[in-house]
């Protein structure tokens, strides 16, 4: 079985009296390379080549620098290293390793540019590889933006590759046998007599090799591990409860702590009083927070006891305190200038001034990300040195964050990222942490675990906004003849980034993804995106901007297909302007019998979209039951490009769908006096085992370049399940959650 | 107080209203149960109180009159039972954190329960939450499980739900035919 770890300062100090410090290989030769993380804690003269293959002692450890949040990355991006490298999974360790600027995401900007992920023109080409500069100097650990696999896909492999070249050269010149005549196979070179070197006896002479920057890397044709579905490395442990999660951190003498802050969001505290909760069992320690307080005990339980003791006068919040007031910003905003108009195709305002318009006004919500494991980190501050343990999507910032806090220098802070419950999103903002930080530098020598309630968690996110959709349309005899799409909502590129230190210059471009850079063909087509004032918490949540352009963009094209009597899956057909995402469609037509009539009382509907370059189709199937909506089948086609691991894309696109469909029939995030209503699962509920329809999913490999699913399963359920029930009532619902307008079995 | 969690009895001094979930979790350092709601709403925190399955993050520690199980005590990763097996080949798990939960709730089902229905199924696991949607993989590792302990060489009866590891010494019964 494959096994988790940490790396942890023991592990390295064992191994570097074992093998002269480990060996750390790979590739890592991109210009001048952030240093490698891995020769902080080991001895000097290893061979540091790159922050990817670690071989000492136990074994060959793989880093898979990216959070593990469920959606199986830990387990692809090993295989990518160990299919170069020549291991099984389960003979290595998959890490997450240490916070470094090494493991910065060199591809996240390019969603923020104004080129459809299809355009391959050498103009977008060149603004995307541009964008890798920015990206390294800011150095940025991110998870997100189903990043993960396309900017690891080269690197990864090259770094297993490079290894094993190191590792093949080190037994020519200790065997005297030449290089060409050695072949490796499952962590040994092999001579052409039969003598097998283990990888571990050659790792310290393959370490003073300087290995090669661009080493052959095997053809498809020869993969042995990618392209087929692996055991995730982590799921005898999940399977067990042995896995080991933040909120599992346990260290010696450690305590327990709860926070409240100002459920205005993002506003102070005036004033607090605890005389009650000071006396109360198991209360350590008091201490006040950026916002709020927090308490220390023996035990979660008695902390979060205490601290619903403590009295708060809270600042009132600094934004409209209503549903009622935000939505009004949103509103306002189209009377404003435009913050992007990034497809204005012919002449949209000739042709509706000449043509038959139809036209609509949709609007999804406020959301919250809802993770099963609620916000927490772990903080010990000690001799000098910060150790943190939080799951979090981007460990860099963490760093940065607890310097400030603390006034350390950034080698004194260890950052280790667990495995998460959930993420989504919401752990790309480290407010939390930052928390956890505040604590242990007011309990210096004692390690404290400080875990949120749910109510907490639920009342203090970061939100998928509210937004808008308006449209205007002429439909010809098979298709749309012109389309004016106005998206608006508060900018969650911008919020985020600004938040971390990085201003964002120019368009939002979350207001209108996957809206605008659409794969369908009309005469005229104009989307623009209008940023609403942006001063109540949001950020991203799975799939950002097209969680809400998805069913905005498709809701509207069915309405049009449905004005000419025209079947809304076959006009799409007709619409499309890229082959990929026309096999995606004509895929899910064919699983899903589209044109074979359905019993009394059931009706389907279609879905589509690309987003992070994956094109998606969903149809789903409701049947009425007394008078409810059951859905009863779910099916999924999508293009990857290339498909690392089809069972867990395949675990990606149903669990996407899944939380879309969530979203969509009861996702709802309310404000009143200031203050978030919903505040646990009974009133932010999910969908469950009893809702769960069935699901056939296909995965396609025609497109051009490799891409990651954590997020395209998400945005085409909320359209695909609306179009269904409009087949099924005539009903077209405009305005999520839906079950405001109909019940659900 | 005195408890009896997977048949290792504890000496604990604790608030008798403090939820089973925290005296297991920050008392007896026993992880595999997760906090999830702390109002019964997600099972993230489902164990066995004398086989029956209860939410121990809304359980008085005080009111716990038996035997407690928790995911630790149905099976190790080197010695699984028969439904952690079945989500092992599956592939059930995605972030993990509700399977402890879903696991003990689908055992306590298949213990009483060897052939569940649909909906059966349903109403047994939907008072497990999860957020990633690993429902449809939980249903057939459910039914795979279900279909060994039916397997026509096995006695339902005589399988230890709790541990493989056992198999050996509690050697099934072939079924007469």
């Amino acid at each position: 079985m494959g096994k988790l770890g940490t790396i942890t300062r023991r592990t390295f100090l064992i191994s570097a009296v074992a093998i002269t410090g480990g060996v750390v290989f790979g590739y890592w030769k991109y210009k001048q390379p952030h240093g490698n993380p891995l020769l902080k804690d080991i001895d000097e003269g290893a061979g540091a080549l790159t922050p990817y293959v670690l071989i000492d002692q136990n074994g060959i450890s793989i880093v898979a620098p990216r959070a593990e949040m469920g959606q199986g990355i830990h387990t692809t991006l090993a295989a990518m290293v160990a299919e170069e490298l020549d291991v099984t999974l389960e003979q290595v360790n998959v890490l997450h390793g240490p916070a470094s600027k090494a493991y910065f995401n060199a591809v996240f900007m390019e969603d923020g540019l104004p080129f459809a992920s299809l355009d391959e023109s050498g103009l977008a080409e060149g603004a995307r590889s541009f964008t890798e500069i920015p990206a390294k100097l800011i150095g940025m650990q991110l998870t997100g933006g189903s990043t993960s696999t396309y900017d690891h896909y080269d690197k990864m492999r090259t770094a297993g590759a490079a290894a094993r070249e190191s590792l093949l050269q080190a037994a020519a010149n200790k065997t005297g046998i030449d290089v060409g005549s050695l072949s490796t196979s499952n962590g040994k070179v092999i001579t052409p007599e039969g003598k097998e070197l283990t990888y571990n006896e050659l790792a310290s002479a393959a370490a003073e090799i300087e290995p090669s920057a661009e080493p052959a890397l095997k053809p498809r044709s020869e993969w042995k591990l990618l392209g087929k579905s692996q055991d995730r490395v982590d799921i005898i442990p999940k399977s067990t409860g042995t896995a080991e999660f933040g909120v599992d951190i346990d260290l010696p003498n450690m305590l327990y702590a709860t926070v409240k802050v100002n459920p205005n969001l993002l506003n102070p505290m005036n004033s607090f009083d605890a005389s009650k909760a000071e006396s109360m069992r198991g209360v350590k320690k008091i201490i006040e927070i950026e916002n709020g307080i927090a308490v220390v005990a023996t035990n979660s339980w008695y902390a979060f006891q205490a601290i619903k003791a403590i009295e708060c006068d809270w600042v009132p919040a600094n934004y409209p305190v209503s549903t009622d007031g935000l939505r009004q910003l949103v509103v306002d905003s189209f009377e404003g200038w435009s913050n992007s108009k990034n497809r204005n195709d012919g002449d949209v305002d000739d042709a509706l001034e000449n043509g038959e318009v139809i036209s609509g006004e949709y609007e999804v919500p406020f959301l919250a990300h809802a993770t099963m494991e609620p916000m927490n980190a772990t903080a010990w501050l000690h001799d000098g040195q910060l150790d943190i343990w939080a799951g979090n999507q981007i460990p860099t910032q963490v760093v940065i964050d607890a310097k400030k806090i603390t006034g350390l220098s950034e080698e004194n802070i260890n950052v280790k990222t667990p495995l998460m419950g959930g993420g989504f999103g919401r752990r790309a903002e480290i407010d939390f942490v930052k928390q956890a930080v505040q604590i242990a530098k007011e309990m210096e020598g004692v390690p404290v675990k400080m875990t949120w309630t749910r109510e907490e968690d639920t009342t203090h996110d970061y939100y998928r906004p509210l937004a808008m959709a308006r449209f205007e349309a002429v439909m010809g005899e098979t298709a749309p003849t012109a389309i004016d799409l106005k998206l608006a909502a508060s900018g969650v590129f911008g919020a985020q980034f600004g938040r971390w230190g990085y201003p964002l210059a120019g368009p939002d471009n979350s207001i209108v993804q996957a809206a605008w850079d659409q794969p369908y063909g009309v005469e005229n087509y104009r989307v623009t995106g209008y940023k609403a004032e942006t001063i109540f918490p949001v950020m991203f949540w799975r799939s950002v901007g097209a969680s809400q352009n998805a069913f905005f963009h498709e809701s509207m094209i069915d309405e049009l297909a449905h004005a000419k009597g025209l079947d809304p899956l076959q006009m799409r057909l007709d619409m499309m302007t890229d082959e990929p995402s026309k096999k995606v469609l004509e895929k899910v037509r064919d699983m899903s019998n589209w044109n074979q009539s359905l019993p009394e009382g059931h009706a389907r509907g279609v879905g589509f979209c690309l987003s992070f370059g994956v094109p998606t189709a969903q149809v789903i199937e409701i049947a009425e039951q007394s008078g409810k909506i059951k859905i009863v089948n779910a099916y999924i086609v999508a293009d990857v490009g290339i498909a690392l691991d089809p069972r867990n894309i395949e675990a990606q696109l149903t669990g996407g769908m899944l939380f879309g469909l969530t979203a969509a029939i009861m996702g709802e995030i309310t404000i009143t006096d200031g203050k978030v209503d919903q505040t646990n699962f009974h009133n932010y509920n999910s969908i469950r085992m009893n809702q769960s329809p069935n699901f056939e999913v296909a995965i396609l490999e025609n497109g051009s370049k490799i891409k990651g699913v954590g997020e395209p399963g998400t945005p085409p359920a909320a359209p695909a399940l609306s179009n269904a029930i409009f087949a099924l009532t005539g009903k077209r619902i405009r305005k999520l959650p839906l079950n405001k307008e109909v019940d659900f079995a | 107080m005195k408890l009896s969690v997977n048949g290792t009895i504890h000496e604990v001094d604790v608030d008798p209203n403090m939820p089973l979930l925290w005296v297991l979790r920050d008392e007896l350092n026993i992880h595999g149960p997760k906090f999830g709601c702390g109002i019964a709403m997600c099972g993230a925190c489902t164990v066995h109180l004398d086989g029956n399955p209860i939410r121990s993050c809304s359980f008085p520690v005080s009111a716990v009159k038996g035997e407690i199980t928790t995911i630790e005590g149905v099976g190790t990763p080197d010695a699984m039972s028969i439904v952690q097996q079945a989500w092992v080949d599956h592939q059930v798990a995605q972030c993990g954190y509700c399977q402890s939960g879903q696991i003990m709730s689908a055992t306590a089902l298949l213990e009483k329960n060897p052939s569940p229905t649909d909906d059966e199924i349903d109403a047994a696991m939907s008072g497990n939450l999860c957020r990633c949607g690993t429902y449809p993989r939980i249903r057939s590792a459910i039914k795979s499980a279900s279909a060994s302990l039916q397997a026509p060489a096995i006695k339902a009866t005589e399988i230890n739900l709790n541990s493989t590891q056992d198999d050996t010494t509690k050697a099934p019964v072939a079924e007469e035919a």
